[in-house]
């Protein structure tokens, strides 16, 4: 539960972060999520992850679907990636979890060690 | 709490947020790039995007409507003009703001502010300043601003481009921006004299002096006349052969000792401009009178050859005031419609190509530069510092020495090939102050031919060729800028700079400009060829192209009852009178002993070719390396015994040099003991020319457009997935002139009937976000030879079907 509720959080506020701040903001509501609803490491790591990874790839997919995937496949080729507009949804995704995932598993560390949750 | 989890995990994280925050090298701060809430994603606009909204601005005094149709074309509706130039800012910047700004960067020399340290970069901005375009643009907007109707516009304008600047936020910046990690600036009516900077330096900006300077340590007076010709034999002038010009009043006359010391001087110079425009841009117009047409009423026709670009150059607008309603093309940039018609009358321009940039040697007291030796005695230059700003560096000083004939455009501080107190200034019409705003506002509500004589006065530079017609039957053309009335051989070569004896002595006064008011043959064509026959009393040195306008003229002087359809064709034509005047000489010299299968099937290609240059056929192909590698083999002996940069003479010179003498003597190859004949260079060519198709063979199949491999590129060309690859025909020297990066830019067709009847394309879109339908949507019909029903909205109309999204501007 509280591994749903900390990723859903995290989604919901890195959202609303995300429309008045820098893209970044997702790794400190990461970082506060999991100092309110401590988790281990490895689990923190995953929810601020999935969070984002999430988020991120919903929220650009959504538009690749209405841009008919017509921008994403020019960025994709850019990057060297191929011109299929899905893989950039999911290196977007991919980014975004993992400064979210970090920073979520920052704040275990402010707690001490060994105890379960 | 666990310090040392914590400390590596936070300083992991900082560390991630932190490389994913900025560039690295070409790579751009991809945390930012990707965000679907900050970066990329942002720009990738939904298909069926609403563009329908209500602004308000407190700089408007009425209300403006702008109709959209279906091809995102604004039609434009104010209540006064003022208004009208505000939305037209701010549309330009709406849909075309990085490419505005960026072309202004370049013209001011700032582009290793945003790019790097890259030293290509560097050096550009350097000659930018160098060559005076800031300070032409301070001259430029000094006449702007004192023009009351032409200061009121360009503040609109601005005023216009800045509302929407200040509408952007970081998610919201195009595209561009965040991929090259830096923000819009404010526009400035500065920026607008800028663009038009850089369309002078693009039209008006090349010369070859310096490497004519070379050339002539190597060769006679003579020997550079016949190499570099005036006019050449097939020349079909814009003014017809045999007009009688006026004697000018006053002829400049050349110094005294300009045989010994100008002509016969053998010093060459090793500094060369790295950024000089492309002399491939060109341009068509033509305009056929009612007595050649089938309805009665003029056609006139246009299509200015640029490099392609996306996003592109022009972008298209009506835009309608009571004192106006224009349509046609627009630079995001500037006010006005620049290419178009109104009710009355249409305007399209095409290149001089007139020289209009000379150079003179000076020297300095001393390594300050702030005195110059002129006219016996030590001058006091005037000293500008540019600052150039680096990305990622300290900025850097350079100082620019202003003399009599302009900026020091080469020093020591520039080029280590150029010592000591010598240096070289550039004098430029580009740098004089001109007013060039000011005939687009009076075009654009022109009526009759005395309102476009009135209007043209005011341009300088670039030098064009101003076509007009109008429906009450006139056409008109006339070769406008201010010109230096040269003496004979006058800014050829590098001249002396140490006394006023080699000084432009006045510029060619405006109505001995040439011009052709309806002819009696019915038809006016201009296509970058020398405007007048040698009986024009003054040297006009040019870089001219010649085989477009034979072609035109051919076509133009068979046809009768044209319609417009007619000459959306003649547009397409990739007709090549050029080859179809080689081939039979290169044919007639061929020595066809020992060539194998292939090479003799290639030869029997271009022997049945029809000189059409399309874009599936081969022997296009097989001609054009064939004559490059010929122009190899016949100059590169001559011309490689000049020390420094060096120009070749172009191909009709060539062409008409085998015409004309068959024992050609540059034919010789001086590198051996033999005397090698023509006939002999023309096989050699062929063999050379056959070695590289069979290893090109394999990739492009030797078809013309596989060869060219044209394109519409981005700006940046490094952001090639942006650009689009387009299968035409064409060459430069054939009426439709697509190259591999150049081509017709903008085509126009305007049939001036009782009602208007215009078509139009250019090869881009209305939108210049690559994220959007519309970034690209014209490519396609333009590649196939369409052209679009170019509407000329009347208010009335704004529930037509064709009208998809309205907004409104009105007084906050």
């Amino acid at each position: 539960m509280r591994f749903i509720l900390a990723l859903l959080l995290i989604a919901a506020l890195s959202f609303i972060a995300g429309l008045y701040g820098p893209w970044w903001t997702i790794a400190i509501v990461a970082f506060l999520v999991m100092l309110l609803l401590p988790m281990a490491a490895g689990r923190s790591f995953l929810a601020g992850f999935l969070a984002i990874f999430l988020l991120w790839s919903v929220v650009a997919f959504i538009i690749d679907v209405k841009n008919e995937g017509y921008l994403a496949s020019q960025v994709g080729e850019m990057f060297g990636l191929g011109s299929t507009s899905l893989l950039m949804v999911l290196v977007t995704g991919i980014i975004g979890g993992l400064v979210s995932g970090l920073g979520a598993m920052t704040a275990t560390f402010l707690r001490p060690a060994k105890r379960k949750y | 709490m666990r310090p040392i989890g914590f400390i590596i995990t936070a300083l992991v994280t900082i560390a991630l947020v932190w490389a994913l925050d900025r560039p690295w090298g070409s790579v751009p701060a991809l945390g930012r790039l990707l965000s679907p809430q900050h970066g990329f994603w942002q720009n990738a606009d939904p298909s069926d995007l609403d563009y329908n909204s209500s602004l308000q601005f407190d700089n408007l005094k009425g209300k403006v409507s702008v109709y959209f149709d279906e091809r995102l074309v604004p039609h434009v509706f104010a209540e006064n003009d003022e208004d009208v130039y505000f939305v037209q800012g701010y549309l330009h910047a709406k849909f075309r703001l990085w490419q505005m700004e960026f072309q202004t960067l370049a013209a001011e020399g700032r582009i290793s502010e945003k790019l790097g340290a890259d030293p290509r970069f560097i050096r550009h901005d350097r000659e930018q300043r160098r060559l005076g375009m800031v300070y032409g643009a301070e001259q430029a907007l000094k006449q702007i601003e004192a023009e009351p109707s032409t200061k009121a516009a360009a503040d609109s304008y601005t005023a216009g481009v800045n509302a929407y600047i200040n509408s952007l936020d970081p998610s919201s910046l195009p595209l561009e921006y965040k991929l090259l990690g830096y923000e819009p600036e404010p526009w400035s009516n500065k920026k607008g004299a800028l663009f038009l900077m850089q369309m002078s330096k693009t039209l008006a900006g090349w010369d070859r002096d310096l490497e004519s300077t070379n050339a002539r340590s190597v060769f006679s007076a003579r020997e550079m006349e016949k190499l570099f010709p005036v006019a050449h034999d097939s020349l079909v002038p814009i003014v017809p052969k045999g007009t009688v010009f006026d004697m000018p009043e006053k002829m400049p006359a050349p110094p005294d000792d300009a045989d010994s010391v100008y002509f016969g001087n053998d010093t060459t110079v090793q500094a060369s401009e790295q950024n000089m425009p492309d002399p491939k841009n060109g341009s068509n117009n033509w305009a056929v009178s009612g007595s050649k047409t089938a309805s009665g009423a003029p056609i006139l026709s246009n299509d200015p050859h640029l490099e392609l670009s996306l996003p592109s150059i022009w972008y298209e607008m009506q835009l309608h005031t009571p004192t106006m309603n224009v349509y046609g093309a627009t630079f995001p940039g500037t006010f006005s419609v620049i290419i178009g018609f109104n009710e009355n009358v249409a305007f399209g321009f095409t290149n001089s190509q007139r020289d209009v940039k000379d150079y003179f040697s000076i020297r300095f007291r001393d390594a300050s530069k702030k005195e110059y030796w002129f006219d016996s005695g030590w001058k006091a230059s005037e000293i500008r510092i540019e600052e150039i700003r680096i990305k990622g560096r300290p900025t850097m000083k350079d100082t620019v020495a202003y003399t009599v004939f302009g900026p020091v455009m080469y020093d020591e501080s520039l080029t280590h090939e150029v010592t000591g107190t010598k240096a070289i200034a550039v004098k430029w019409t580009g740098q004089q102050p001109g007013n060039e705003s000011l005939m687009w506002l009076k075009l654009n509500r022109a009526s009759n031919y005395a309102d476009y004589e009135d209007a043209i006065r005011h341009f300088s530079c670039p030098g064009q060729n101003m076509l007009f017609a109008s429906k009450d039957g006139t056409i008109a053309l006339w070769q406008q800028a201010a010109f230096p009335a040269r003496w004979k051989g006058q800014g050829m070569y590098l001249m002396p700079g140490e006394d006023s004896s080699y000084m432009w002595q006045g510029m060619i006064p405006q109505r001995e400009n040439p011009h052709v008011i309806n002819p009696p043959s019915g038809y006016i064509q201009s296509a970058n060829q020398r405007p007048v026959d040698s009986s024009y009393p003054y040297y006009i040195p040019g870089n001219y192209i010649l085989a477009r306008g034979v072609t035109i003229d051919k076509y133009l002087s068979g046809m009768s009852r044209i319609t417009p359809a007619h000459m959306m064709l003649l547009q397409q034509n990739t007709h090549s009178s050029f080859a179809e005047d080689a081939v039979p000489v290169l044919l007639r010299h061929m020595n066809e002993e020992g060539l194998d299968d292939k090479e003799r099937s290639w030869l029997q290609e271009v022997r049945n070719w029809n000189f059409d240059a399309a874009a599936g056929l081969k022997a296009p192909t097989i001609f054009q390396t064939w004559f490059d590698s010929l122009e190899m083999v016949v100059w590169r002996d001559e011309f490689a015994r000049i020390k420094g940069p060096r120009a070749l003479p172009d191909e009709q010179t060539l062409l008409e040099a085998m015409i004309r003498d068959s024992i050609f003597t540059y034919a010789d190859d001086i590198g051996t003991p033999e005397t090698e004949t023509l006939g002999q260079q023309v096989t050699k060519a062929f063999k050379m020319a056959c070695a590289d198709l069979k290893k090109e063979e394999a990739t492009t199949g030797l078809l013309w457009w596989k060869h060219r491999q044209p394109a519409v590129n981005h700006l940046l060309k490094p952001l090639a997935a942006f650009a689009r690859k387009v299968q035409v025909g064409g060459w430069s020297n054939t009426i439709n002139a697509t190259t591999t990066s150049h081509g017709p830019s903008w085509r126009m067709v305007v049939h001036l009937a009782d009602e208007v009847e215009a078509y139009g394309i250019y090869p881009g879109g209305q939108s210049g976000n690559p994220g959007s339908r519309f970034y690209d949507n014209f490519i396609g019909d333009w590649a196939a030879g369409r052209y679009y029903r170019l509407w000329l909205m009347k208010e009335e109309e704004a529930k037509d079907k064709r009208v998809k999204w309205t907004m409104t501007f009105t007084n906050a």
